[in-house]
């Protein structure tokens, strides 16, 4: 077997379990708020508009954004719980997910609940109310039975909804089958991407169709293929349920990583470490950047890597750019003083913001700065991550250098590198230690006015972390033992397209170049 | 007949044998500003059988449905046995009469025996009873017992229709609503339904009130007919009275419509034997 199919496999226990008990429990709950809201909804004209008009407002927020909305606001409360009750709770991970996919699943039911109902024979309603039915007698004997199939119909679509949706609860730190497709995407792993989609719509098929042969047993009040099925829904539920007590994983360490290549060599590298010292790690990987921060600050992840113009300019606002050591030594404080952060130390490489071109382009243009580069700019076009033209860099080169260009788009960073090698853009923000750089023949521009800032590789320690023997003795040893050129050649090992290593494995290749003992 | 000492419309049927079975004094009703009923009396003694006949819009079916409070008048006053019809939550008072309308209305997820005993169990009848009372009842009607355990999308319109009276019926309601219950069946059901219908009014002492816009199924059943024109009553009495003594013209020519199509008829096929 392919061995990108073989690690698949292997951790298809932990990301179906964790998938089938987050949409479960978020379907569960979606139904138990959703009833009442639709009876209500039926009863109460008044109350009917409002909560169509909520569960629509809802469904149109994108998936991503829903479940993103939901960490500051979560991170909020817990701070508002400490200070009262002093008990906080974890923003990250199952409970925004859980909350997210709940109010997703609600539309469909209550939609098609009130819609049943609404719709049923004018004469059937005549006839119960002159039979002498109560309202309430007329709801429950009449009127919901009546409309179970279409009411059951919505659940079903609520049930494939939330269950692709579950998909992109990984940024906030929720494993799930979605772990496959964030990490195949940033590391070009298409067996990952595809064998992520195939397990989430085989989850949803087979969800789907025996809440389909539920929906059919009501309609033919066939009792025993009602229970056959809830028998197995409810078996597979369980199953996933006990999967994470039968492995027996309660990690000691948990190591955060943001979304990218290098981030998750980097956490198989910290993990490595770790384990070699006789203690267990957990991984939360794909984290949104202040989604990894808050975490750690939280005591949500124990360690992560970050960069030390991340801190200097994300998390401290600062707008200037002193010299490499100043911007460490700044942090180191700030870190220390605001948030009981330990930066435990450097890995020994830069992972800065880059303008990079194709070499054959440059050279044809003569462009080999970003100074030479202002003169061309407005012919050319620029491609930068998501996050690039909003951060503080882009305002310095644009100042610094009278920067302009003639179009700029956003990429997910892989479709970036290929965006600027297929031509489709001429410039892009590139990462310093990079893979793909050497990889596509791109060649980094120099930056005489230094404007842009440094970006060390730092080693995070959460606060409850700070004096911890292990982690110490685990992660010492890594102080400025990655260089550049083997951290570009670790990435570009995972990255490239043929003869892909795991991440895993690049981390251990990584080690042993470090000297780290293999 | 046997009368249950729980059964409500019975106690009720005893407790004030001189008032009439129903009484509407001056009952009005308006819909969005437009008056559907003036001013309507009427009076129906125990045991009567009267018909409500008009056109469309006259207001007949608002009449009949105040009577069981699917309609709220705005005013005037609606006494059963002589208690008004306000003194009771309006579903404990139809669970004592009968109700059937043209839609028939039967429950699609229940049997036709469910669907028979839906009151019975409103009222908390036993169970033993309910079964006994649903077999006396597919007798009543003339329906095989086995259909019982049918569900209604599996029954013709006459026997959906049955099913609805047998329903109505089931609780031993004193007071029948009939809003055109047979309007929508062909002329053959809906002859043989409507007089055993009668039959069953006689035998059960019912005292029925019905609307149709059919004359001839009006004569055929009724003791008294009413006429309603724009929400008032004009014409009321015996069918013979209104065809031979009653002052309208209009409502003479109504009633004797019946008489002259049969006549046309009667002629039209001697004319045919005769060429033939």
């Amino acid at each position: 077997m392919d061995e990108r199919i073989a690690a698949a496999w292997r951790v298809l226990p932990d990301y179906l379990s964790q998938h089938v008990v987050l949409s479960a429990a978020s379907l569960a709950l979606g139904l138990l708020i959703s009833l009442p809201l639709t009876i209500g909804a039926i009863r109460s004209e008044r109350l009917r508009w409002p909560v169509l008009a909520f569960a629509s407002l809802v469904q149109t927020i994108p998936g991503l954004a829903l479940l993103a909305l939901f960490y500051p606001l979560l991170l909020a409360l817990s701070a508002v719980s400490l200070r009262t009750f002093g008990q906080g709770f974890s923003a990250l991970g199952f409970l925004p997910s859980l909350l997210a996919l709940t109010l997703y699943s609600m539309l469909p039911i209550i939609r098609n609940g009130v819609t049943g109902v609404l719709n049923l024979d004018p004469a059937v309603i005549e006839a119960a109310r002159g039979v002498g039915m109560t309202d309430r007698e007329r709801l429950w004997r009449i009127e919901l039975p009546l409309a179970t199939p279409m009411l059951m119909a919505g659940v079903r679509t609520s049930a494939v909804w939330v269950i692709g949706a579950a998909t992109l609860s990984t940024p906030v730190g929720q494993t799930s089958l979605g772990n496959y497709i964030f990490s195949g995407l940033q590391i070009e792993n298409w067996v990952s991407v595809l064998f992520g989609c195939v397990a989430a719509a085989g989850l949803a098929l087979v969800t789907d169709q025996l809440l389909g042969v539920i929906e059919r047993g009501a309609a033919r009040r066939d009792r025993r293929s009602i229970a056959a099925a809830l028998t197995l829904l409810f078996a597979g539920i369980a199953a996933a349920a006990a999967t994470p007590l039968l492995q027996q994983r309660s990690s000691a360490y948990v190591i955060g990583a943001k979304s990218f290549t290098e981030q998750y060599i980097l956490a198989a590298l910290l993990a490595e470490r770790i384990e070699r010292e006789g203690a267990s790690a957990a991984r939360r990987a794909g984290l949104g950047s202040a989604v990894a921060f808050r975490a750690l600050a939280n005591d949500e992840i124990d360690v992560y890597v970050d960069y030390s113009g991340t801190v200097w300019a994300n998390f401290m606002g600062r707008t200037h750019t002193p010299a490499r050591e100043v911007v460490l030594r700044e942090v180191r404080e700030w870190l220390q003083q605001t948030h009981g952060v330990l930066l435990l130390g450097t890995l020994g490489f830069e992972n800065a913001y880059a303008l990079a071109m194709r070499r054959s382009q440059a050279e044809k243009l003569g462009v080999r700065s970003i100074a030479d580069l202002a003169a061309r700019g407005s012919e050319l076009r620029i491609g930068g991550d998501f996050e690039f033209f909003a951060r503080p860099e882009w305002r310095a080169l644009q100042e610094g250098y009278g920067l302009r260009f003639a179009e700029r788009r956003q990429y997910q960073s892989t479709f970036m590198y290929k965006a600027v090698a297929g031509g489709e853009v001429d410039v892009i923000s590139a990462f310093s230690s990079d893979g793909r750089i050497a990889a596509h023949d791109l060649i980094v521009l120099d930056d005489p006015l230094q404007v842009i800032l440094p970006y060390d590789a730092i080693i995070l320690v959460s606060p409850r972390r700070v004096n911890d023997p292990l982690l110490r003795r685990a992660l010492g040893p890594l102080e400025g033992a990655i260089n550049v050129d083997i951290m570009r050649e670790a990435s570009l090992s995972v990255d490239r397209d043929a003869e892909k290593r795991t991440p895993a494995q690049a981390a251990s290749w990584l080690a042993q170049r470090a000297g780290l003992g293999s | 007949m046997t009368r249950d000492p729980n059964d409500k419309a019975a106690t009720m049927n005893m407790h004030s044998a001189a008032a009439p079975a129903i009484e509407l004094r001056g009952v009005s009703k308006s819909f969005s500003g437009a008056p559907a009923v003036r001013s309507v009396n009427l009076t129906a003694p125990h045991g009567a059988f009267i018909a409500i006949i008009g056109a469309s819009g006259s207001g007949k079916t608002t009449t009949l449905k105040t009577i069981n409070r699917l309609v709220e008048p705005d005013s005037g006053e609606i006494l059963l046995e002589g208690e008004p019809v306000h003194a009771s939550p309006p579903h404990l008072l139809r669970r004592r009469i009968g109700y059937v309308f043209q839609g028939v209305g039967l429950f699609p997820h229940m049997t036709v025996g469910e669907n028979i005993a839906v009151t019975p169990r409103l009222l908390r009848w036993d169970e033993e009873r309910i079964t006994q009372r649903v077999a006396e009842l597919l007798e009543l009607v003339d329906l095989p017992q086995d259909y019982a355990q049918r569900f209604p999308s599996m029954l013709s319109g006459g026997q959906r229709q049955r099913v609805g009276v047998a329903r109505a019926l089931a609780a031993r309601p004193a007071i029948m609503l009939m809003d055109e219950p047979f309007g929508a069946l062909d002329p053959l059901t809906r002859d043989a339904l409507g007089r055993e219908y009668r039959r069953l009014h006689e035998r059960l002492q019912l005292t029925t009130v019905m609307v149709t816009h059919d004359v001839l199924e009006a004569m055929l059943l009724a003791d008294t007919i009413l006429v309603m024109r724009a929400g008032e009553i004009i014409a009321r009495g015996a069918p013979h009275e209104l065809m031979n003594e009653h002052a309208d013209a209009a409502v003479r020519e109504l009633i004797d419509t019946p008489r002259r199509q049969a006549e046309r008829v009667r002629s039209l096929i001697e004319n045919a034997a005769a060429h033939g």
